[in-house]
């Protein structure tokens, strides 16, 4: 028998764009998993993850190289593989009007699992999954952890020799994600069974026996998670931001100082940063007489400094004067947005219940929660979008929905997805939207410069928007909604699906934003950028369950430094235990 | 800036967004003009109800020297020719069944001794009225062919004679007919898309919210959304109206003025119309589903098929809802009569009103049709 489950050796696959252009997803790519475990694949987005696993399933052929799968050749023996793996692709194909148990019957119906083992082994997979007592839900009322778990449960219906798992846990609440992962340990133990898993979760990644990590096609590392932690030993250290300033803004001027410090966020209400290799300190700190504590790094320390070793095109800090940060707007005392009692129904359904909160002038709100939280509907609504079931909003004194057009221009909207127009240039989006925002001619030209600078967008401005790399539609999505120069700023989901080295670029834009004076509005279902957050609130399930700055609400919770995964956890929790936790 | 000058601003740069979107996707471009064309010409040559050359089968009985002129003046004309010669009335059957000839024509084996006998000689025509309009002119050509034959054989005419004149279309050339019909009907069935998929397209791409929350009213979108398939309207009619003219020689009896007058409120409310559907839509699968469904009935109710005149009292008030009846109307009138526009002023009423409420209505669905 062969002693690798999986073995990739110079794995190649390209893919033709339009115009004679390729675009190589894997390159040479030598990877093995051996029987039982789990491995684990991390990466951004683009990294070729989704691709290698399409490749061992036998359902892409390969451009070039060898790629064996249970000791068959991944072309040939396709047919064979299929029959003795499974696969969760990301998006799992859940029949969202059928119940958890007719999914259930189908799956193993298409798997031809014989009778006499499923009521075992039903039983065995819902109790483990949670799911024992909404056998007759329909699929599309779950909520997204636990159509997550579902799609588990069906994908593991029979017991394969090898499980394959697409980033299963994206948008998912840390609750049901730490779930899903002691059920995947514990199949692991009871049934040897190997498992590959796509992840861009750099904690989920720890648990794995081997991790590979995959940058733009290419193996930049691989080992245990112990061995990627090692990478950046040594350089991580620890700082408290000066009481009163947001985190953020100690944070902005580490990352900004790329001579001395690898990366910066923070996190658990310190700045966690990494020293470039050779640098005793950084200046910064020194300075300003700010004590840096070196702490163990972790796997994602590792992960940073393997991107930043293999990434050429890291953009430049952003350029402004030294004082912006400091003598910067902090937030003020006065109210830009109110909601009290603010409910959704769609039919029977109830998106966002009872909700109140208050953002001032000038601070930077967060609203967090997994997807289908709540979240971006409550933001429709703000935005004037979605008219109210009941309750009172104002944005900048008046509720959007209803008030007279000119209100608008106090406000700029980035959407959660891609949402420009992406058959015209970059250039023609910023001019329509200069028009639109009424800009007069003279101003246009200046604002449609100015923004191009700040966000780094000349050099593709007669590019396709449609056609431009990930990162760059996110700036340029920011530069159009900045174009009038708002008051306030709404961001639904800006940084999913971007790379973690955009993400860090992203947040900078924001703190620099913040500093000029412009309140900003932002949801994301990554917990631990509510650290950039002068206050955030999180919603669950549509209700909210928690408001106030992350110190404070670490306070309450008796949880000093921890970070915002556990947060949350802590928090559902205790709803829970209140009796009004989710079902 | 003052209020004026922000509202054609803002209308100018959607103007401009819309149409390079049209402009720079290649496909849209290609079927602005490909099928027009196509179409136009396929009308042209195939839309036709006119008989020409149509096979037609003779059973002679008779045998005589009367039967075979009689045969002769039905070949003579270029409407028939004949496709087979049958020996026995059996044979009748396959030959219109098998759809070879459409008509069969019998004179019986008395037909010369009749006629020398001064008598009345019966000859039986059968035609194929599976396709009632071909059995129709069949039937009235042979007549006319008939009498003609009469009228010479007998050296005496007729007491009282008709004396057809047919207006506008002396030959009652079907493509005289058509062709004007299609210059509404294809643009508009272009327009009606075009206008349906403009919204649904934007919302889907998330792009109609953008628009939405920066500071633009919603009439300067309404207005913004409806220019460009207008333009779109008026390069297609005039497409056809140049092939129409040109290529099949039409004449057009109207004032070009005029016609494009009555295009422009035509294809306003076939823009007021897809727009609507747009409005309510929820993405561009489901303005496909409704164009589908409305397209064919709106053609029927139009009067392109079948007279107006013709159809029950509720349907004839449904009508005057299809820019479609109208606008042929108008088009056909101007082209084929050359009427002006206090002729025709009422037939614009209908079109003004749909117009006015259909776009009131996607303006106003543009911020309340919301999920």
């Amino acid at each position: 028998m062969e002693e690798y489950i999986i073995r990739a050796e110079q794995l190649n696959k390209v893919f033709p764009l339009k115009k004679g252009q390729t675009v190589e997803a894997l390159k040479s790519l030598d990877l093995t998993v051996k029987q039982g475990g789990l491995t684990a694949i991390i990466g951004p987005d683009g990294a070729g993850k989704t691709t290698f696993m399409r490749l061992v399933a036998g359902l892409m052929r390969p451009t070039g190289g060898r790629l064996t799968v249970l000791g068959l050749d991944s072309v040939q023996g396709a047919g064979e593989i299929q029959t003795r793996i499974s696969y969760m692709p990301q998006k799992f194909g859940l029949y969202e009007d059928l119940t958890v148990q007719e999914n259930m019957d189908l799956y193993a119906d298409l798997h031809g699992v014989p009778a006499q083992t499923r009521p075992a082994r039903f039983d065995k997979l819902l109790t483990m999954m949670g799911l024992e007592r909404f056998t007759g839900r329909l699929a599309g009322k779950l909520s997204g952890g636990m159509k997550q778990k579902l799609g588990l449960a069906c994908t593991l219906v029979r017991s394969p020799e090898l499980l394959l798992l697409d980033e299963p846990t994206v948008g998912v609440d840390p609750l049901s994600r730490r779930e899903l992962w002691e059920i995947l340990k514990e199949f692991v133990r009871d049934e040897n069974l190997t498992v590959l898993v796509n992840t861009a979760y750099m904690n989920e990644a720890a648990l794995c026996g081997q991790v590979y990590v995959l940058h733009k096609g290419a193996l930049l590392a691989h080992g245990t998670p112990d061995d990627l932690r090692a990478i950046a030993a040594g350089r991580c250290y620890s700082c408290t931001p000066p009481p009163g300033e947001p985190t953020r803004i100690l944070q902005a001027h580490l990352i900004d100082d790329t001579d001395h410090v690898v990366d910066a966020v923070p996190k658990g209400g310190d700045v966690h940063f990494i020293l470039q290799e050779g640098v005793a300190s950084a200046p910064y700190l020194d300075a300003h007489g700010i004590a840096a504590r070196p702490v163990a790094s972790d796997l994602e320390d590792g992960f940073m400094v393997l991107l930043h070793r293999a990434e050429t095109e890291i953009l430049p800090p952003v350029e402004e004067g030294d004082d912006v940060l400091d003598k910067g707007g902090r937030p003020t005392d006065k109210v830009s947005i109110t909601v009290r009692d603010l409910v959704k129904k769609f039919g029977d359904f109830t998106a966002v219940a009872h909700t109140s909160f208050e953002v001032h002038e000038g601070e930077v709100f967060g609203l967090l929660g997994p997807n289908g939280a709540g979240k971006t509907t409550t933001f429709k609504m703000l935005c004037g979008l979605l008219p109210a079931t009941s309750g009172f909003l104002s944005v900048a004194g008046v509720d959007l929905h209803v008030a007279r057009t000119q209100a608008r221009a106090n406000v700029g909207y980035v959407a959660q997805k891609f949402s420009l127009y992406g058959n015209l240039t970059v250039r023609d989006n910023l001019e329509f939207f200069a028009g639109i925002y009424g800009l007069p001619p003279k101003r246009r030209r200046e604002r449609i410069g100015q923004v191009v600078r700040e966000f780094f967008l000349e050099d593709r401005l007669d590019m396709r928007a449609g056609d431009l790399p990930g990162g760059y539609k996110q700036r340029l999505s920011m530069a159009c909604a900045l174009m009038h120069e708002p008051k306030i700023l709404f961001l639904d989901e800006p940084t999913s699906g971007i790379d973690p080295l955009t993400r860090r670029n992203f947040w900078r834009q924001i703190t620099s934003l913040a500093a000029k004076g412009t309140t900003i509005i932002i949801t994301t279902h990554f917990m631990e950028e509510a650290e950039y957050c002068d206050r955030f609130m999180i919603q669950d399930n549509g209700r909210m369950l928690a408001i106030g700055a992350p110190s404070e609400i670490r306070r309450q919770l008796g949880r000093e430094g921890a970070d915002m995964d556990d947060i949350f956890m802590a928090i559902v929790e205790q709803a829970r235990a209140k009796g009004e936790g989710p079902a | 800036m003052n209020g004026f000058q922000l509202f054609l601003q803002q209308l100018a740069v959607i103007c401009r967004k819309e149409i390079l979107a049209i402009w720079k996707d290649k496909a849209t471009r290609l079927i602005i003009v490909v099928p027009c064309v196509i179409l136009g010409f396929l009308f042209g040559y195939a839309a036709n109800y006119n008989l020409e050359d149509a096979p037609y089968a003779l059973l002679d009985q008779s045998h005589s020297r009367e039967s075979a002129d009689l045969a002769a003046a039905i070949e003579a004309t270029p409407f028939f020719h004949r496709h087979v010669t049958l020996q026995n009335a059996s044979q009748i059957g396959r030959y219109l069944d098998d759809g070879e000839v459409v008509m069969a024509v019998s004179i019986p084996p008395d037909f010369a001794s009749r006629l020398a006998k001064g008598e009345t000689a019966p000859v039986q025509v059968i035609t194929d009225g599976r396709n009632t309009m071909i059995a129709g002119q069949a039937s009235s050509y042979t007549a006319r062919i008939i009498s003609r034959y009469n009228a010479r054989r007998t050296g005496r005419r007729s007491p009282v004679t008709v004396q057809t004149r047919t207006w506008f279309n002396p030959n009652q050339t079907t493509r005289w007919f058509f062709l004007p019909g299609i210059i509404g009907l294809l643009s508009f069935a272009q327009v009606f898309l075009l206008s349906g998929l403009s919204v649904a397209r934007e919302r889907e791409e998330g792009t109609f919210e953008q628009i939405l929350v920066a500071p633009v009213a919603p009439q300067v979108i309404l207005i913004g959304k409806a220019v460009p398939p207008l333009i779109v309207g008026f390069i297609q009619c005039t497409i056809l109206f140049l092939i129409s003219r040109l290529w099949f020689q039409v004449p057009f009896a109207g004032s070009v003025v005029t016609f494009y007058v009555a295009i422009f409120f035509y294809v306003l409310s076939s823009t007021g119309l897809g727009l609507t559907l747009s409005s309510i839509s929820k993405n561009m699968q489901q303005v496909l589903v409704y164009v589908i469904v409305t397209m064919i009935p709106m053609a029927l109710l139009s009067g392109i098929i079948t007279p107006v005149s013709n159809m029950p009292d509720f349907l004839q008030i449904l009508t005057y809802a299809d820019p479609l009846r109208f606008g042929l109307e108008l088009i056909r009138r101007i082209y084929l009569e050359g009427l002006t526009l206090g002729q025709l002023a009422w037939n614009f009423v209908p079109l003004i009103v749909i117009a006015a409420v259909s776009l009131s209505t996607a303006g106003y669905m543009f911020r309340h049709n919301l999920s």
